[in-house]
This record gives structure tokens, C-alpha cells and sequence, in this order.
């Protein structure tokens, strides 16, 4: 395949922070990004076990690729994240028991997350596991980023606070529906918002 | 398409001996992980479960858990499975009053409580919400509001009354619960989850403490 012989790029690893951001240009694992992200912290959580579960899916599934055969490749996919994700959640109970009553179903749910899945599916099984490793911790960075610059709108409009601590004055009254389901689809219109814009812009420059 | 197919088609026994063999490693490495974060959760379940006691029985310091089955009550070891009763100790060694539980539905969820119960006095001291699923900014204030913390400093269980949540702001009498405006499915659950769990246990534990099968 062309494709592995291709260098390790700095491409590699910025493609999901900024060009492909799965969030906010894929706009993919929307479900997490609007219910767990009331809080920073749980934004944080969810993105980091949402890393974590790449790069170990992508690192087995690159090692794998030759000997998956096409017809089971999806199974063993599954099997492969539910593993990790499994080990994330238990990680995330031994770490800290609010944490997880906080993040409730949606560590199991990592396991249905396309994000995953699409860089299995598109790049890990076609990659070599360093490429498969470095895509995948962008990728994962970029929706932990995605993530964590909602819920820090959130929380510091919902709540008045960030990371738990008072950042607002104590006369602000908090806009209790940031932290509701439908200030998470307000706040994600704005981040939508702002990237068509910049994109927009962007391609009028280069007409110009 | 259907050429490349025929190419790349492996023996059934490679598909199944594939699948079996990550299934495998995955069944390894979930197993290896249970059992490293087994003891870690289990700690962290019992601590938080002891610090709730604490919080509920104001004043105590230590804490007995006993457990109820056909012959009576059974007091466990520290750390033990299975308790259903949990007594605080103040400094002096002296009860401060039992931890007990109860559930209600709420607005979303089941919402369970762990409560402290003064039997001397016959009231409830203190009360915690140990799991909930509340609606953020209305009906999980049941679980932070001071004002409605307040209720279950002296709230009286004596049954002579039952337990009963009222609007907010028309608690005249000792048993009632002062509720929430803008949470009151949420505020009615904590009431109905100590209603029912006092009927239940009140008697209970003045027979256990009369009949001296719980250590005075």
C-alpha cells in the first residue's frame, strides 16, 4: 500500500486538532459533546478516556491489520474497543467514584462513539502503528479540546464556576440552562458558528 | 468486486480461530484490570459510605454497622459487606443515633437517601442524598440547598405523624418538610423515602434497642 510509506508528518498528528477536528468539523461523538459537558472537569474526563481508547484501539488494530481478515474486521473491532473502553471505566470508578456517578453511561457508551470506529475503520487498519498511535492521540486531543471548550462555557455560565472554583462575581446569577441539554446544543451552535466562519473566510482569501 | 472477493476469502475456521483469539486477549486484559481496580473501588465505595454516616449523625466520631437477618441483628466487622444499619459513636463513646436508608422515585430517577435517626429523641438529624439523577439547577438542590438541609436537623419520626414534604414556606409542625418551590417532585420524593423508611425501621429498632439485641 502507497499509503504506508508515506512519512510521519506533522500532518498526522494535527489533522484532528484543527483541520479534521472530529467535533467541530466531522461533527462526529456529538452525544458526548453535549451531554457530559455541563462541567470542565467531566469534559476533560470524557475526553481524556475518549484518547485513551484511540490510541489503544488504534495501536492494536494497526498491529493487527494483516492478520484481521476483511470479513470479521468490524467484530474484532468492536471487540477490541469494547476491551479499552471496559478498562476506562473501571479506571474511572478506581480514580474517583463522582467522576464516574458524573459521566454515568456515557463511558460505556465510548464504545458506539464513531470517532473511534471511523479511525480503526479509515486509518488504523491501513497505517503502520506509530502513524496509527500519533493520528489517533490528535484526534483525541482535538475532541478532549473540542470538549473542553464547552464545557468551560458552560460551567462558567450555568454554574458561575470553572473546575469547581468561583470565577464569577458572587451577584452573577447563574444561567442554569447552559448546564440543561439545550445550552449544550446553544453553546455547540456558536463553536459551529465560529468554524464555518473562519472556513468561510478562509476560502474568500483565497479567491482573492 | 465479486473476483476480489473470492481472492481475499479465508477458511471459516481463520475467521472463527481470529475472533476467538482477540476475544481471548480481551478477556485477559479485562480480567488483569477487574482485579487491579477491584480493591481500589471497593476502598472507595466504604469510604464514601462512612463519611456519609458521619455527615448524617452530627457529632460522631466512630461508627458500628450491623447487619438484620431471622435472628436479629448482627454487628460486622469494620469493613464488612452487608450492613443495613450503621451506628455512630461520639467521642465518648456514646450513640449519637443510627444511619439508615430509603428510596423514593424522583422527578428522573429512584433517589436514595441516607438519613440519621436520633431514637432518644425520636427524630431525624441529618440527611444526605446518596444518589440522584435530578434535573441540574432545580431538583438537585435537593441534595445542596442549605435551606432545605435545614429541615432534617430536628425532624420529628416519632410515627405519631407521618413524614409529609408541604409547599415551601407552610412547615407549621415538627414532622413536616419545608419544601422546595421549583423541585417539588424532587423535595415530595426525600419526604416519601423517610416516610416509608421510618414506618419500617422506627419500630424496629425500639424493639431492637428495648430487647438489648443492639449494644446500648
Amino acid at each position: 500500500m502507497s499509503e504506508e510509506r508515506e512519512a510521519l508528518t506533522m500532518d498526522t498528528f494535527t489533522q484532528g486538532l484543527w483541520k479534521d477536528n472530529p467535533v467541530f468539523v466531522m461533527m462526529l461523538g456529538l452525544c458526548p459533546a453535549l451531554a457530559v459537558t455541563n462541567t470542565a472537569a467531566n469534559a476533560l474526563a470524557m475526553g481524556l478516556a475518549t484518547t485513551f481508547v484511540l490510541i489503544c484501539s488504534g495501536l492494536l488494530v494497526s498491529l493487527l491489520r494483516k492478520v484481521i481478515p476483511k470479513q470479521v474486521r468490524i467484530a474484532s473491532y468492536i471487540i477490541i474497543i469494547a476491551t479499552f473502553v471496559t478498562m476506562a471505566d473501571y479506571g474511572i470508578k478506581a480514580i474517583s467514584l463522582d467522576l464516574y456517578k458524573a459521566l454515568g453511561a456515557f463511558i460505556q457508551l465510548i464504545v458506539v462513539n464513531c470517532i473511534i470506529l471511523g479511525r480503526a475503520e479509515a486509518y488504523a487498519s491501513k497505517n503502520t502503528p506509530l502513524r496509527a498511535v500519533v493520528n489517533g492521540t490528535g484526534m483525541g486531543l482535538g475532541f478532549t479540546i473540542a470538549l473542553l471548550s464547552m464545557g468551560i462555557i458552560r460551567e462558567v455560565l450555568g454554574s458561575g464556576t470553572l473546575f469547581g472554583a468561583q470565577v464569577m462575581p458572587d451577584r452573577f446569577q447563574p444561567w442554569s440552562i447552559f448546564v440543561l441539554p439545550p445550552g449544550g446544543f446553544f453553546v455547540l451552535a456558536g463553536w459551529l458558528m465560529l468554524f464555518s466562519w473562519l472556513r468561510q473566510r478562509n476560502t474568500k482569501q483565497e479567491v482573492a | 468486486m465479486s473476483d476480489a472477493h473470492a481472492v481475499a476469502a479465508p477458511s471459516p475456521f481463520r475467521l472463527v480461530a481470529t475472533l476467538a483469539g482477540i476475544a481471548l486477549f480481551s478477556g485477559v486484559l479485562l480480567s488483569l484490570t477487574y482485579e487491579g481496580t477491584k480493591p481500589i473501588i471497593a476502598r472507595k465505595e466504604q469510604a464514601a459510605l462512612q463519611a456519609a454516616v458521619m455527615e448524617v449523625l452530627p457529632g460522631a466520631v466512630s461508627q458500628r454497622s450491623y447487619q438484620r437477618n431471622e435472628t436479629g441483628w448482627v454487628l460486622l466487622n469494620e469493613g464488612a459487606e452487608g450492613a443495613n444499619l450503621y451506628e455512630g459513636l461520639d467521642a465518648d463513646g456514646n450513640r449519637v443515633g443510627f444511619a439508615l436508608t430509603g428510596e423514593a422515585r424522583g422527578y428522573a430517577d429512584v433517589i436514595r437517601i441516607l438519613y440519621g435517626y436520633d431514637p432518644e429523641q425520636k427524630q431525624v438529624i441529618g440527611l444526605k442524598v446518596l444518589s440522584s439523577n435530578e434535573t441540574p439547577g432545580l431538583g438537585d438542590k435537593i441534595e445542596k440547598d442549605p435551606a432545605f438541609q435545614e429541615n432534617f436537623t430536628a425532624l420529628d419520626a416519632s410515627l405519631e405523624y407521618p413524614i409529609r414534604t408541604v409547599k415551601n414556606g407552610e412547615k407549621e409542625h415538627p414532622w413536616q418538610v419545608d419544601g422546595i418551590s421549583g423541585a417539588t417532585v424532587s423535595s415530595k420524593a426525600v419526604g416519601k423515602a423517610l416516610r416509608e423508611s421510618t414506618a419500617q425501621w422506627v419500630p424496629v429498632l425500639d424493639n431492637a434497642i428495648e430487647g438489648g439485641e443492639v449494644q446500648p
